[in-house]
């Protein structure tokens, strides 16, 4: 292992975590300030926890695994999670489906949770339990898409680059949480999954090469390469879907 | 019950969304892994026919997607080279 798998491992589990600590700082948040912050803030600590115990649980069983097969599930199930992100981010860029957006999804999430348990006037229970658990569901889930990044990009040998990278957008958000107390909406979310498609893509390709023993040409630095051949397909794709999207908008303006 | 019902939905959306695009993959990585011993292709070309098939599968679906949305707001998609229905255009 190298500069090259390292440092790409990083950057992805940094990127890509990045991408799902805001979408769950985006619950939270909408939870905190309709509910109080008292039950959005143990809810979200318990899905820390929660999912803190399945790592130590299943985390040691991983390294039992040889590495040829974890390779190749772990490549297969990158190459899943990666270009379904990379078709949605290509998707999005070509103007064919809508952008994510954190401040409607705050907003929603909001007016949902005003609704719920108050009618009748009569006052909050002292742990309201719809905000645990929307709070809960929010960290758990988004939560286990990091560790499942984390897991896959560091297949290898790299677990502490992809651990680093995944805490560090993890503080990031965290702080930028506290300090605004609202969504992060100038995030540029599809941007980012644009790249994290592509990063994800290319690990998940890597892996399944080496889970199957092909030989990449310059091994590790193979890596690189697939990064880059993605990045173009990606973006190839994304303006030829674009352009036939803007002539499809234009006829569908035609009055009849 | 319902709680893990919802969770397992939660997991099987990470990796599956459009079911034909998961088949496309699912079927490049059959080729390579049992197609490729096969036809004995040569070990260095292995990797890059890999990436080339699942580079196809994207493209493809990325279109037909764009294409679907097109039909969905009625309008037609000139790159298909359909026959556009002269009585909806301005004269």
């Amino acid at each position: 292992m190298n500069w090259a798998h390292a440092g790409t491992a990083t950057v992805a589990a940094f990127l890509a975590s990045l991408v799902e600590f805001v979408e769950a700082l985006t619950i939270v948040l909408a939870v905190g300030t309709t509910r109080g912050w008292r039950p959005a803030l143990i809810g979200a600590a318990l899905g820390a926890l929660f999912l803190a115990v399945l790592t130590l649980a299943f985390g040691p069983a991983l390294q039992r695994i040889p590495l040829a097969s974890l390779q190749l599930v772990v490549g297969v199930l990158l190459l899943l999670f990666g270009m379904r992100w990379l078709r949605k981010a290509i998707l999005r860029a070509a103007g064919v489906i809508g952008f994510h957006d954190e401040a409607a999804i705050y907003a929603r999430e909001r007016a949902a949770l005003a609704g719920v348990g108050t009618t009748g006037g009569s006052a909050r229970p002292r742990l309201d339990r719809v905000a645990l658990v929307t709070s809960f569901k929010a960290v758990t889930l988004e939560g286990l898409e990091v560790i499942f990044i984390v897991i896959a990009t560091g297949a290898g040998g790299q677990l502490v680059s992809a651990t680093l990278g995944a805490l560090a957008a993890g503080v990031i958000v965290i702080l930028a949480g506290i300090a605004l107390h609202r969504p992060l909406t100038r995030v540029p979310e599809n941007t980012l999954k644009f790249a994290v498609g592509v990063l994800l893509s290319a690990f998940g390709v890597f892996w399944i090469g080496e889970g199957l023993r092909f030989p990449w040409p310059g091994e590790d630095v193979a890596l690189l390469g697939l990064v880059g051949a993605f990045a173009a397909v990606a973006v190839l794709t994304a303006l030829v879907a674009g352009k036939r999207n803007v002539t499809r908008a234009a006829i569908s303006e035609v009055p009849s | 019950m319902s709680t893990i019902v919802a969770a397992a939905r939660e997991l099987w959306g990470l990796f599956v969304e459009d079911a034909s695009f998961t088949l496309g993959m699912l079927a490049s990585l059959a080729i390579a892994r049992f197609l490729f011993p096969a036809v004995r292709v040569p070990a260095v070309w292995k990797g890059v026919a890999l990436f080339t098939m699942l580079a196809l599968v994207l493209v493809e679906n990325v279109l037909r997607s764009t294409r679907a949305a097109a039909r969905k707001t009625g309008a037609v998609d000139p790159a298909r080279d359909v026959l556009l229905d002269n009585a909806n255009l301005p004269q």
